[in-house]
């Protein structure tokens, strides 16, 4: 992008805007037309541009649709078996504590198979950074029922639409994991909007902060669209989440500073 | 000579880790081997090294995957149904080709079994035991003393091969206590490890995966490491002999078993039989070519294990049926007795050599 200037003497000026962060590498992603990883993926990739980070950062990547996040993103990266991302990264942290340490999972990978680990690294107190991209769905494997899917909400797996005495309702990780004594940073925002993708920005930035300070456990919940599997078109997915995810999961910081604001 | 001090297998195990330069340890709570857990609980963190109780057994050989993913050695322990837990992290530990270190101080099975004393997981420990084509170099440690030396092997051939490597213990062994010497100097040397995940200051990023989806490109991947199982079958077995020499009858045993076999083989040689004693010290790769070599000239073989016959099936492809083979095992927790595996010798000693048949 860029920006077109007219200076004193007459002559034109072509300025960059915008840049593609070097954290990022120039690999198109595989992700479905709508998709919200491609987002996170720049987000993050900003954000460690911008605290310099990059060079001293191991990230975690999960089973499912972002397990391939070390073709997109320019640091060190391990896959972890399913659910266990937080067990690697805590392992990792700990054996190099002045690296910068990110596990990124999706629905299923965290709130479903991974809740364990979830909740004993938030309880720990671990200082990682865990990136949650909450979208309502199985994606990779075909828009199966996630522990996270809105009460009537169709998928391969509740086809009338899912039943909360059948399935139980919506997961609320940011509320559950409010409740231990271990988390610094807790946080949902919504891929929903522009400021919504610069909320997103910024709490990336106070959790990746919060860990280069040593404070702690930090977790950012990021709703986010999958317009295949929600099975509505790219805008309307992400109207989906604007109006009817939020209306479940309310964007908000949930703890800062290891305080509850809840 | 250096003193002997008195520990526990289990304890002797974790000071030998602990001398093996192990950085990391991650456990969770299993009879019999929790003494393992509780004395790296006390010494891992006195040395200011890594030491984590995970919340499961997947989480903690998870944390061993992160651990060795990031350049260290890293170990974790536990016993039969846990180890079961583990399968899957071992599994992808060796598609990843990380080196790490797992201790299996093997209970009674199937199920939650009980707390004794077994060998029911040499299928699990040798076959590979979790999914896909792949297998584990596994040590079978017969006494204290080799509880606390083997880590050294163990970290050793983990580092060289960037494989997962397995300690094959039992209750028995872990918990009961014998004098031994402990090692003294430097730990084994750690090699290069330039695909480490340790930030990417100045290098190109490193990435550690399992998922291989280009056309050809996971075939090509089993490939180069069935060639590397391969060079490990070359270079590593080893094994233990006592008085082949002018045996007649052989007995095969590892582990506690073994320590019952070497009982026999003394009242058998004062009963003026011709008995030896061949104890594999690797399970896989297994002592193929030499108990082939020995049966050669046996009246007869005995198999003595804690299970219903599982290395028995390495000795049935080791020897096929050139020589008669007795077996003499317990399960759910028994222990074989000397004089069953001495009954077993006579019957063999008594039959006339058998021929071997050629194809």
């Amino acid at each position: 992008m860029t920006d077109k200037h007219q200076t004193t003497t007459g002559a034109t000026v072509i300025r960059p805007l915008y840049r593609r962060p070097t954290a990022l590498k120039a690999t198109p992603t595989h992700y479905c037309p709508g998709c919200g990883h491609g987002t996170v993926h720049k987000l993050m990739a900003e954000v460690l541009d911008k605290l310099g980070i990059l060079e001293r950062t191991v990230g975690v990547a999960p089973v499912g649709c972002a397990v391939r996040a070390y073709y997109y993103l320019n640091c060190d990266i391990s896959e972890a078996a399913h659910g266990r991302a937080p067990a690697v990264a805590c392992a990792i942290k700990r054996c190099l504590p002045d690296r910068i340490v990110f596990s990124y999972q999706g629905d299923g990978d965290l709130a479903a198979i991974g809740m364990g680990e979830t909740i004993h690294a938030a309880n720990r107190g671990e200082n990682i950074t865990v990136v949650f991209v909450n979208n309502t769905v199985y994606g990779m494997t075909g828009g199966q029922m996630a522990p996270t899917t809105l009460t009537g909400q169709r998928t391969s797996t509740t086809p009338g639409g899912r039943d909360a005495v059948l399935t139980g309702g919506p997961l609320h990780i940011c509320e559950l994991l409010n409740a231990l004594d271990g988390p610094w940073h807790i946080e949902r925002v919504a891929l929903d909007s522009p400021a919504g993708v610069r909320r997103a920005r910024k709490a990336l930035t106070t959790a990746f902060q919060a860990q280069i300070d040593g404070k702690g456990y930090s977790l950012i919940e990021i709703l986010s669209p999958c317009p295949v599997h929600m099975h509505l078109a790219p805008v309307d997915a992400l109207r989906f989440v604007k109006e009817e995810m939020t209306a479940s999961y309310p964007v908000k910081i949930f703890r800062q500073e290891g305080k509850s604001l809840a | 000579m250096a003193d002997r001090v008195l520990m526990t297998g289990n304890d002797a195990l974790g000071e030998g880790a602990i001398r093996a330069g192990c950085d990391a340890y991650f456990g969770y709570p299993i009879t019999p081997q929790n003494e393992l857990t509780a004395y790296m609980a006390v010494n891992m963190s006195r040395l200011g090294r890594v030491f984590i109780q995970a919340e499961s057994e997947l989480a903690a050989i998870n944390m061993v995957f992160g651990a060795a993913a990031a350049g260290k050695r890293a170990m974790t322990s536990s016993s039969s149904p846990g180890i079961s837990l583990k399968q899957e992290g071992i599994s992808f530990l060796a598609a990843a080709e990380l080196p790490a270190v797992i201790v299996n101080v093997q209970r009674g099975g199937p199920g939650l079994g009980n707390i004794a004393p077994a060998q029911g997981d040499y299928f699990q420990a040798t076959r590979g035991g979790g999914h896909g084509d792949y297998r584990t170099i596994v040590l079978a440690p017969d006494s204290a003393q080799e509880m606390h030396d083997l880590p050294f092997d163990a970290f050793a051939l983990a580092d060289r091969y960037r494989s997962p490597v397995m300690i094959l213990s039992d209750g028995r062994l872990g918990q009961m206590m014998e004098p031994l010497v402990l090692r003294e100097g430097p730990p084994p040397p750690v090699p290069p490890k330039p695909w480490a995940l340790t930030g990417a200051k100045g290098r190109p990023a490193n990435m550690i995966r399992s998922l291989i989806m280009e056309d050809g490109a996971l075939e090509r991947h089993n490939h180069n490491l069935q060639a590397k199982f391969k060079r490990i079958v070359k270079d590593l077995v080893r094994f233990e002999e006592r008085e082949t020499k002018d045996a007649e009858v052989l007995i095969v045993a590892y582990g506690t078993s073994a320590r019952i076999a070497k009982g026999a083989v003394i009242q058998a040689r004062a009963q003026g039989l011709k008995v030896g004693l061949l104890r594999p010290v690797t399970l896989w790769p297994y002592p193929q070519a030499r108990l082939r070599a020995l049966a050669a000239r046996l009246k007869g073989i005995v198999v003595v294990e804690m299970s219903a016959g599982q290395m028995l099936e390495d000795v049935r492809l080791a020897v096929s049926d050139s020589v008669p083979i007795a077996f003499v095992g317990r399960m759910g927790g028994g222990v074989p007795e000397e004089r069953a595996v001495l009954s077993a010798i006579r019957r063999l000693a008594k039959a006339p050599r058998q021929r071997t048949t050629g194809p």
